[in-house]
């Protein structure tokens, strides 16, 4: 059945396109090639945590960053469209399948919450229980491990966090043994499952308690039961009558699942579709208008007609975009132009990780409308829009920026798409009343 | 004995296999194993398949963690990246085989159309022993075939012989070829018929050419050679209907994911010209009856039907890469209540779940399925693939139906849903 729009990507963006147009009542079609990125993700909403120096009020950042950077996402998106974006997440978050589990902090300001190797993360959307993780109140903290837990060292992290805040923050390092409810050895997924059946979460309080110093706030991993993490995190906070925060994980990520889930939940529930295992090869259009999309499946291949599309399919690390060995960037499904690549025997890459890429901004340009942009800066087609890490101009791992743009680039496709089919209905009612009057 | 082709013709097999190499290590294909979700005896498929497949040799592997993996396929449809683990652990998992000897039970319970041909002349016999607790105990014992596991029972005469006979209702031009399965040959042929009589309303001709096994059963058991020759008989049966212009439409989700893609990436035979073609004309039947409703040709002159149902698309549909067709078929029938599924697997995998030593874990991955249709009570359960229908039938006491016959009441074609003769067995 035609949808009105076809989302191409399920993570952050795609997701945040798809909740807000279904929930709206338009017909959806979101499609994906897998699970999306969410999972990998720490769930955390990181709308700026750097520009040069580390981001205080992300909100006022992005002001300063579009001004500076009229080539930036945020540039393209605004510091309201941002606001209005992680105002709708929390809310939709509150409405969804693991309610009360909820989201806490503000696009005013960031936290600094600890990660698996104990480096302060700027951050501003959070899970509710990771929020009493916030390194800027100082105090003390224990970091408590599972016994056999891989990719997780308390001692690690503490060393690193106490080294990072200057003291500001003492941090000790602690091992429990695994919950005796575990089936097989304590990976995140199966931690978190133990976590979640009857009883589980009593007896893990009352071996914190033993562990635990009066003032100390017990910070594990993020293995809090996927379809319960309210109830897990509120039983161990009252049993042991400390704060107890969650650090996220190396993938896989099970607050990035809880999101996702979440996410994916809202979709079904606003009647919107998820098909997983299918991917665009191209597409059939005329002029400025994609009237249908050409996807992969089993046997062969299928059309699907639709009104509006909406690239959310990520960047290099996904698949959305790719180099070839010609120099020649491309976009992977629809075919757009890339911006931002140097040309041939021109440097792409600097040495360092963290430096600034000459490659590192390159993406789909889009105008403020995220209508994608051809070479020569014009708008290519009428009704598709890009967001996410296919979008470029950003650098997300500098900035820490990846999943604000996601969600706010994902949230304005949406209300623009949403205008858009107001405006033509509305002339439509005009053209039908004319008469008459 | 079989034996497993490594000659450097397999180019498809080198693809396949090729694409660990994209693996990122990422880890969404654990989070989603329904199997190593509830047990330690399967690692995982990253493990089990990008991971351990860098150090599989021509000689026989000491692990054999490999066996665990149901074959449900959601590892590859949950890849971000294009692996295609399943492929790889079925390649892996019929090689172990292939060095360690496969066991009596799995050649035996693999040959659907043998055992449909022999139970079906004898069926009170064969159901009764099917039925009997201590005959079951012996099998149990003897073969490893679990004795609680969910055994259909023979219908006593096959959908062929009632093809052979029926006359359509309406004279057409439009063709199409039914690919009904052993599932609707030996044990649901009600089933088949009403599939028939759906396509029939729409104004379609219904052709049931001679058919056969599709060999999916030998090819999760690692009985490659042997699943090779049946898919290419039933691809050469079919290959003439499709050469006239013909879709295939199948009743069995899983047989038809068998010959559409299955066959050619798991099996190696992307050379097969027949069966290239056919791969690019089959159609579940409900994908088919949604592209009739987007070409505007579906008759929808739909009674309501007020139920509850509980709509599982089995892990097999979803590897057709369709979404749900069902789902949009029932939103066209007025007074269905639809609850969809929360879970991507109920256990059972084809014949995974009859093994005497995977049966609790096939019991394990499909709980969350069987509480979720007890919470819910509905009078019904919908389900596209017939070893899940039974799977669930048996453990949540719920009949269980194709879509199919969801349609056919609506359509006023004939009896209740559940009327295929197969639930209330086993």
């Amino acid at each position: 059945m035609k949808p009105d729009v076809i989302v191409v990507g399920g993570g952050m963006s795609g997701l945040a396109a798809g909740v807000g147009l279904a929930e709206a009542g338009a017909s959806v079609l979101v499609l994906a090639k897998g699970a999306g990125s969410l999972q990998l993700a720490p769930g955390t909403i990181d709308l700026l945590g750097y520009a040069g120096e580390r981001v205080a009020s992300p909100l006022s950042a992005i002001t300063a960053l579009a001004e500076r950077d009229p080539g930036h996402p945020y540039a393209l998106l605004g510091a309201d469209v941002v606001a209005d974006a992680a105002r709708w997440l929390t809310s939709r978050m509150a409405d969804g399948p693991l309610a009360p589990y909820r989201y806490v902090g503000s696009p005013e300001e960031n936290m600094l919450l600890p990660t698996a190797i104990g480096v302060p993360r700027p951050s501003a959307l959070v899970p509710e229980t990771m929020g009493a993780g916030d390194l800027r109140q100082g105090g003390r903290m224990v970091v408590v491990g599972f016994r056999g837990m891989k990719d997780f060292h308390p001692a690690l992290i503490a060393d690193n966090l106490t080294r990072a805040t200057g003291g500001a923050m003492e941090v000790r390092a602690t091992q429990i043994d695994p919950p005796p409810a575990l089936d097989g050895e304590p990976g995140t997924m199966r931690l978190a499952r133990a976590l979640g059946r009857p009883g589980a979460a009593e007896a893990l309080a009352t071996r914190l308690a033993t562990v635990a110093r009066d003032d100390e706030v017990l910070a594990l991993p993020a293995v809090l039961s996927i379809g319960d993490p309210h109830g897990v995190w509120e039983t161990l906070q009252r049993s042991a009558g400390r704060p107890v925060c969650e650090i996220p994980t190396l993938p896989p990520s099970v607050p990035g699942l809880r999101l996702f889930d979440t996410l994916r939940t809202l979709l079904r529930r606003a009647g919107g579709r998820l098909v997983t295992g299918s991917y665009v090869v191209g597409f059939k259009g005329s002029g400025d208008r994609m009237e249908a999309l050409r996807v992969h499946v089993s046997g062969g291949e299928r059309i699907y007609a639709t009104r509006w599309v909406v690239l959310a399919t990520g960047g290099v690390s996904s698949g959305g975009l790719a180099l070839d060995a010609d120099w020649r960037m491309r976009e992977t499904a629809l075919g757009l132009d890339v911006a931002g690549v140097p040309a041939p025997r021109q440097p792409r890459f600097s040495p360092r990780y963290l430096d600034d890429h000459p490659l590192g901004r390159a993406g789909v340009a889009a105008d403020r409308d995220l209508r994608p942009l051809d070479a020569r800066g014009q708008r290519r087609w009428e009704n598709v829009l890009v967001v996410g890490a296919a979008l470029g101009g950003a650098e997300p791992w500098r900035e820490k920026s990846g999943e604000g743009i996601a969600l706010a680039s994902g949230h304005r496709a949406a209300q623009l798409i949403l205008g858009a089919e107001r405006s033509v209905s509305d002339s439509a009612a005009t053209k039908v009343a004319q008469p008459i009057a | 004995m079989s034996t497993i082709s490594h000659d450097h013709d397999d180019v498809l097999g080198d693809l396949m296999r090729g694409s660990l190499d994209h693996c990122v290590k990422c880890t969404i294909c654990e989070q989603y194993c329904p199997v190593s979700a509830v047990t330690p005896l399967f690692p995982g498929p990253k493990y089990a398949g990008p991971q351990s497949e860098r150090f599989r040799t021509d000689e026989a592997s000491v692990d054999h963690s490999v066996d665990y993996c149901s074959g449900c396929g959601i590892c590859t449809q949950v890849c971000p990246q294009g692996v295609h683990i399943a492929e790889i652990n079925s390649r892996a998992r019929a090689k172990m085989k292939n060095d360690d000897g496969v066991p009596l039970r799995d050649r035996i319970i693999t040959r659907s159309e043998i055992l449909g041909r022999l139970g079906t002349p004898v069926a009170p016999l064969a159901n009764a022993t099917l039925r009997s607790r201590p005959l079951r105990a012996v099998g149990e014992r003897l073969l490893g075939i679990h004795r609680d596991a969910p055994v259909p029972a023979f219908a006593g005469r096959t959908l062929r012989a009632w093809g052979k006979k029926h006359v359509a209702s309406v004279p057409t031009t439009d063709r199409v070829v039914f690919f009904y399965g052993c599932g609707a040959d030996y044990y649901e042929p009600r089933l088949g018929e009403m599939a028939v009589e759906v396509l029939e309303h729409n104004g379609f001709a219904v052709d049931m050419p001679k058919q056969g096994c599709c060999g999916l059963p030998l090819q999760s058991s690692g009985l490659f050679d042997d699943a090779r020759r049946y898919v290419r008989k039933l691809a050469h049966n079919l290959a003439p209907s499709v050469r006239s212009g013909a879709h295939i439409v199948a009743v069995s989700t899983s047989c038809a994911l068998m010959l559409k893609r299955e066959a050619i990436e798991i099996l190696g035979l992307e050379d097969d010209a027949e069966l290239r073609l056919v791969s690019g004309r089959v159609r579940d039947i409900c994908e088919f009856l949604v592209d009739l409703h987007d070409d505007g040709r579906l008759r929808t002159d739909f009674s309501p039907v007020e139920a509850s149902v509980v709509y599982h698309a089995p892990c097999q549909q979803q590897g057709h890469g369709i979404g749900k067709p069902a789902l949009e078929l029932f939103g066209l029938i007025d007074g269905l209540k639809v609850v969809e599924s929360e879970s991507r697997c109920c256990g059972i995998a084809g014949t995974y779940g009859l093994k005497r030593e995977k049966y609790d874990i096939a019991m394990a991955v499909g709980k969350p399925l069987f509480d979720q249709i007890r919470d819910v009570a509905p009078g019904l359960v919908a389900c596209d693939s017939e070893t899940c229908r039974w799977q669930i039938h048996k453990a949540s006491g719920v009949t269980s139906v194709h879509p199919v016959e969801i349609l056919h009441r609506a359509y006023g074609l004939g009896d209740d849903p559940g009327g295929s003769g197969i639930n209330g067995h086993s």
